[in-house]
């Protein structure tokens, strides 16, 4: 039988290659597959060591991200000592020493609306493994207008979303894609990031293996694929249901009326383009002149508005209260003295801020400027970020 | 008893609880119930027209209830109500 592979390929296949329906076949689609993955993180690390040591002959990773510390919780590509390092590259060199039979591609830049279909048309299958919801309505868009396969999984603490969306099928239509499940995103701050509201490690190992699988099956065309479907998963209480996802009539790109033609403005979409009106500023106070008003024989009075478990990484001393109980503890909060508040990053301690000043008439509140984050960095380095 | 699942994102407007319980009859009683229980909820399920959110998708057993009766679908006993909410983390 003609066939690409050398002996030593054959040999590395072969648990792939006796799988009756599989079979060379099968190896043969995925040593000639594109796959693009977008993002080599949480979700990119366990998808791109599958997808190399399972074959798939031309591999491109997208990410314009570097290593961190806090990565090594769940990137399993990852290791110390590559802290500081390119992700994309280091994905690249850890996949490669997994399976030199492949090629891969490394795109070191983040996906814009400028450059995502130049990027995807290049490739026959993506795999979204993204964190924040312009890049998700990007990618799903591209896909659509490119008419490539969007292998799709998202997570969030607990809880895990696989998909696969702009299946072709057999009729020469396509499958569902994000759009038709949700039409428009959640406003900014509902649904936090990862990096804000974390994630158990091994829940994206989870879901990337299945974005692994998923890939393989729409190579191979072995199975069936999630297509029409959104599989779920609740680790915390061992849940799992697959719900069917279906068209939906007001789609901008596959509805009865199409109105879109190209990619837009996904930071705009997202409600993340222009502040939004209520952000109006706070007075704010840096950390170092909070460490000079502290050593005054009026220091202002500090308040904590982060969660207890934020709290137990790192503080900085003042009253903890959090945000949820500011409403029913006033009284600990007085108006004839200056009060700095803070959170993480400043954003929380400002819109506490704000509702304190419009709802309950204080004029003496001050925002630390950038959060115990800054106050880390500017003022006190044996903290811990996160 | 009907009940309803809470993704994680909304469980800040349910001191935590995964899970709402009641004997509506319909997608709508249940929805209705929860926010009375729940009123922190209701500006996240519904927009400024009494419609449901499109960042959130409700189903009954595996259908979404747009391909039934909408919020008017009725419950049998035992049905299974989800709320299922757009989530995009993965990367970092």
């Amino acid at each position: 039988m003609v066939h690409p592979f050398t002996k030593a390929e054959l040999e590395r296949y072969s648990r792939h290659l006796i799988i009756p329906e599989f079979n060379l076949e099968g190896q043969r689609k995925l040593k000639e597959a594109h796959v693009l993955v977008i993002g080599s993180g949480g979700l990119g690390s366990p998808m791109l060591m599958y997808l190399a040591a399972a074959g798939v002959g031309h591999i491109g990773i997208v990410d314009f991200d570097v290593i961190e510390d806090h990565n090594l919780q769940r990137q399993v590509l990852f290791g110390v000592d590559q802290v500081g390092a390119s992700k994309a590259q280091s994905a690249k060199d850890r996949i490669l020493a997994l399976n030199p039979h492949i090629e891969v591609t490394v795109h070191e830049t983040r996906i814009t609306s400028e450059n995502a279909l130049e990027l995807i048309e290049q490739y026959d299958v993506v795999a979204d493994g993204t964190d924040n919801f312009p890049t998700r309505y990007l990618v799903n868009d591209a896909c659509v207008l490119a008419g490539k396969t969007n292998v799709y999984a998202s997570i969030y603490r607990f809880e895990g979303q696989c998909s696969v969306f702009n299946y072709p099928r057999p009729d020469g239509t396509r499958g569902p894609n994000y759009r038709d499940l949700f039409p428009s995103p959640p406003p900014p701050g509902l649904v936090p990031s990862c990096s804000e509201g974390g994630v158990i490690g091994v829940l994206p190992g989870i879901l990337g293996s299945l974005q692994a699988l998923e890939v393989i099956k729409v190579i191979s065309g072995v199975g069936e694929v999630l297509d029409g479907r959104l599989f779920l998963f609740d680790a915390a209480t061992f849940g799992t249901r697959t719900l069917k996802v279906r068209p939906n009539a007001k789609n901008p790109l596959t509805g009865e009326n199409p109105t879109q033609t190209e990619l837009i403005d996904y930071d705009m979409f997202c409600g993340l383009g222009d502040a939004p009106k209520e952000e109006r500023p706070v007075r704010e106070i840096t950390p170092t002149a909070l460490t000079e008003q502290l050593q005054t024989d009026t220091p202002p009075l500090v308040i904590d508005v982060r969660e207890p478990y934020e709290f137990a990484i790192a503080e900085m001393g003042g009253v903890l209260m959090p945000v949820e109980t500011v409403p029913e503890r006033l009284a600990e909060i007085p108006k004839d003295q200056p009060v700095v508040v803070h959170c993480r990053s400043g954003v929380r301690s400002a819109r506490i801020i704000r509702m304190l000043e419009d709802e309950h008439g204080y004029d003496n509140l001050l925002n630390l400027k950038g959060g115990i984050l800054a106050w880390q960095e500017d003022v006190d380095p044996s903290l811990a970020r996160y | 008893m009907n009940s309803i699942l809470i993704p994680t994102p909304l469980r800040k407007f349910t001191g935590g609880a995964g899970q709402f319980e009641s004997q509506a009859d319909s997608v709508k009683g249940l929805l209705d119930d929860l926010v009375q229980a729940h009123e922190g909820l209701r500006p996240h399920l519904y927009d400024g027209d009494g419609d449901l959110r499109s960042f959130i998708r409700v189903y009954v057993g595996d259908e979404d209830i747009h391909e039934l009766d909408g919020t008017a679908t009725a419950l049998a006993p035992g049905s299974e109500v989800s709320i299922i909410p757009a989530i995009a983390g993965g990367i970092s």
